[in-house]
């Protein structure tokens, strides 16, 4: 039975609350007052949130193996035959790509996520924004992204997918050079377009390559009306291992699964294409939170885990999605510890619990990935939207060395934000602290070494998560006076979302309550259907028969280690019992490298975008010289000669011969010239000669003609 | 009745007298009336012969030579009080148009 009802029919409604409203803000937007835009935007999120919230009540209505409802507007691409499969098996199928809708317990989550965060994010905005310039413009762009994450979480088929995911990426550039009139904030909105491009070539690349070996790039026809007719990824590898056409660790499969994660890592900043993220704080905080924390570098995690399937197939890819992962995770984990503007420590923070996702995809605990994503949505949302009301409190300014003492000032967002570095840290029962262990223990069961990485950077985690929480809040203030003087607590527009997305930073965990702590892990299970994968024997395993002390041990080792992280931060930023600066200058070389970040960007500059520069400098030289120089020059001096060639015929040979003409007769009209004298008696003379003349000549015949007439 | 020659010679005279008028004169109003004079000296030319072969088609051919003369006065006034009002002159050595 499959699940129906009004929001269920009504799916392509969600995305289309915030394109309305972005097209009348991009296009009106001008003349509406701020109330009018506050109203509509945000209105139209909610709305997008109530048709989300029903329609994934309604899904659950279902069975858990049925609970996939799909729903197709029109045929986007016009089908055509296809000739795919290997050389031995190959067959013409009928390419299709529509502009369809697929609700199943992933895209649950994910509209889910973005449309609720979306929401309170957008109210929070309408407080964050209100004194700014370009207010409708901000929230044009913010439902335009809203329109386009929508689409991206909710397509069916990999090109409508890529849509979103391309809107995605251009919403981010236009929401990080908001403030485009600083020079900073435009090179960011370019840096992180430009990467991403590098990402997003590999994701088209696997996109062809997955139309090109199954045939389709929708991802299941479960839910179609023929759904035994119609084409789906997950049905094509299904018949295609069947067939044996494709099988376990198939090169083709692994190079679909490498293509698609180099398009992650551009979108979800991974090692190495994630130099964009700490440089796109440079966008409004809203932005950051919304687009840099909770969705939009997400997407990453939720296509590999939405490709599941053929990653399962791909055991190398996965080991590369897992390295890269955990490598990403202490390395963005290590650059955060030194990092004094607040709004990048959280940056390297999303990366680094970025990075914790794909390990956790990588090791094939694609469950334990989304739940991260959605525990790291509530949280690191919280942070950055706390971040904010400190950097409002603070009148801008963003280094935490010239904050402290700032808890009694702003009491709500201080607590809600302890509250979210608590659930970063992992500590228990905070929402961090279930997703993370439940990644952990995967990682521990996979590979020991990814274990210990991961272990190592919970600790960091706790560590630079803590310091920035002592150093913003605790201590004595250091600002100056006149922001001092100026420090108050931000209006209720948005407190209130802070303090709701504390809650969920406190129980959104609880859904995913362990079975070694006596829960059953719901949220699993409801992710089970769609996650199991093509073989039976590398879906995920179950993890019911794992020994629960092993797991307990595990989760009070990482418990352990993020208490230890605390304590540490406690002794160095709060009770002063070792001065900061004394490590610092204990490991001088190591504190450079951290504070300059690895030097990266420095190397990128040399190792690429220097390089492209020259290239551009020679082609330039290349085009001025050669091009201009022995092309456009030469062809230009041959035109020239040309023509002087042809104006010398022109001049003297054809001019010549008329005027040569029209000279000899001037000279033999001379004489006659000479008779006509305008005179009228010279005239009358001529005639009167002229008459003598032909008398004289014709005279005898007069004679003759008179004398016969006689 | 007189012989053919007397008026022959009348006719003559007044034709030279006409043509050197034509030829000499400046002004155009004693050129027009030279040319009177030469379209009558030939009608008399042309009613002498008529009486001397007793044939009237030369009278009727003078009677018309009269009529011509008549409108080609009228008409050659006309022009001439046109160009005086444009040059104010009657003088045809002033009369330079006709060269280009």
């Amino acid at each position: 039975m499959t699940p129906t009802g009004y929001f269920l029919d009504h799916l392509w409604m969600i995305p289309l609350f915030p394109l309305a409203t972005a097209a009348l803000m991009l296009f009106f937007g001008k003349r509406l007052p701020n109330s009018a835009v506050s109203v509509l935007c945000v209105g139209s999120v909610g709305l997008s949130f109530i048709y989300s919230a029903g329609a994934v009540i309604q899904l659950l209505a279902a069975a858990p193996q049925n609970r996939v409802a799909q729903q197709i507007l029109f045929e986007w691409l016009t089908p055509g035959p296809m000739r795919v499969g290997t050389e031995h098996a190959a067959h013409v199928v009928r390419f299709v790509a529509d502009w369809g809708f697929l609700l199943d317990p992933l895209s649950c989550v994910m509209v889910l996520v973005v449309t609720g965060v979306g929401f309170l994010i957008h109210v929070y905005s309408i407080g964050y924004m209100g004194h700014e310039g370009g207010y409708y413009r901000f929230f044009g762009y913010m439902n335009l992204f809203m329109f386009a994450m929508l689409t991206l979480v909710l397509a069916n088929n990999m090109l409508l997918m890529f849509v979103g995911w391309e809107g995605v990426g251009l919403c981010s550039y236009l929401l990080i050079g908001f403030y485009f009139l600083k020079k900073s904030a435009s090179d960011a909105g370019k840096k992180a377009f430009i990467v991403n491009r590098i990402g997003d070539a590999g994701f088209i690349l696997g996109i062809l390559l997955t139309a090109v070996t199954l045939g389709t790039v929708r991802f299941t026809s479960q839910g179609l009306p023929d759904a035994a007719g119609a084409s789906g990824i997950l049905q094509a590898l299904k018949s295609g291992v069947d067939a044996h056409a494709l099988s376990y660790g198939a090169p083709v499969l692994t190079a679909i699964a490498l293509l698609l994660f180099v398009g992650a890592m551009g979108k979800s900043a991974q090692i190495p294409l994630y130099v964009w993220l700490p440089d796109a704080m440079e966008g409004p905080t809203p932005v950051s939170a919304l687009i840099h924390a909770a969705t939009m570098v997400t997407a990453g995690v939720y296509m590999v885990a939405r490709m599941n399937a053929i990653y399962q197939l791909a055991p190398f890819a996965m080991d590369v999605v897992a390295i890269v992962g955990a490598t990403t995770a202490i390395f963005a984990a290590s650059m955060a510890l030194v990092q004094n503007d607040i709004k990048k420590v959280l940056a390297y923070s999303t990366i680094s619990q970025l990075g914790y996702m794909f390990l956790a995809l990588g090791v094939g605990a694609f469950a334990a990935g989304i739940f991260h994503l959605m525990t790291h949505a509530f949280f690191k949302a919280l942070l950055f939207l706390g971040a904010g009301s400190v950097i409002h409190a603070m009148s801008g300014e963003q280094d935490i060395r010239k904050m402290g003492g700032l808890w009694d000032k702003i009491p709500n967002t201080a607590k809600t934000f302890a509250v979210a570095t608590l659930a970063i840290a992992g500590i228990f029962p905070f929402a961090g602290f279930f997703s993370k262990d439940e990644i952990l223990g995967r990682a521990f069961d996979r590979f020991f070494l990814l274990w210990i990485v991961g272990f190592i950077t919970a600790g960091l985690t706790a560590f630079y998560m803590f310091r920035l929480l002592f150093l913003t809040f605790f201590g004595y203030c250091r600002a100056e006076e006149h922001v001092e003087k100026h420090i108050h607590e931000s209006p209720r527009a948005m407190t209130v979302p802070l303090m709701i997305l504390a809650g969920f930073s406190i129980v959104g965990g609880w859904i995913g309550w362990p079975e070694a702590f006596g829960g059953e892990n719901r949220f699993e299970k409801f992710l089970d259907p769609i996650l199991k994968g093509v073989l039976p024997e590398t879906g995920e395993v179950n993890i019911a028969h794992h020994a629960v002390l092993k797991e307990l041990l595990l989760m009070g080792a990482s418990l352990g280690i993020a208490v230890a992280g605390i304590i540490l931060a406690y002794q160095l930023y709060c009770a002063k019992r070792i001065a900061p600066e004394l490590v610092a200058k204990k490991f001088p070389r190591l504190y450079q490298l951290l504070l300059h970040k690895y030097y990266v960007d420095e190397i990128y500059d040399a190792a690429v975008v220097d390089r492209t520069k020259d290239l551009g400098t020679l082609l330039g030289r290349f085009d001025a010289n050669v091009i201009d120089g022995v092309g456009v020059d030469g062809a230009g001096w041959l035109a020239r000669f040309g023509s002087t060639l042809s104006m010398w015929w022109d001049k003297w040979i054809i001019d010549g011969l008329l005027n040569f003409g029209a000279k000899m007769i001037q000279l033999f009209s001379y004489p006659v010239r000479l008779l006509q004298t305008g005179m009228f008696s010279s005239y009358a003379m001529l005639i009167l000669v002229g008459l003598v003349v032909l008398l004289a000549y014709y005279g005898h015949h007069v004679q003759v003609m008179l004398r016969g007439v006689r | 009745m007189l012989p053919i020659e007397n008026y022959l010679f009348l006719s003559l005279a007044l034709f030279i007298i006409g043509v050197i008028g034509v030829v000499t004169r400046r002004n155009v109003i004693v050129v027009l009336m030279s040319i009177e004079l030469i379209l009558n000296a030939v009608n008399i030319n042309l009613v002498a012969f008529s009486r001397l072969y007793g044939d009237v088609g030369g009278q009727v051919f003078a009677l018309f030579i009269i009529a011509d003369a008549a409108a080609e006065a009228a008409v050659a006034l006309g022009i001439i009080i046109a160009f005086f009002r444009n040059r104010e002159t009657v003088l045809e050595d002033e009369m330079d148009l006709l060269k280009w």
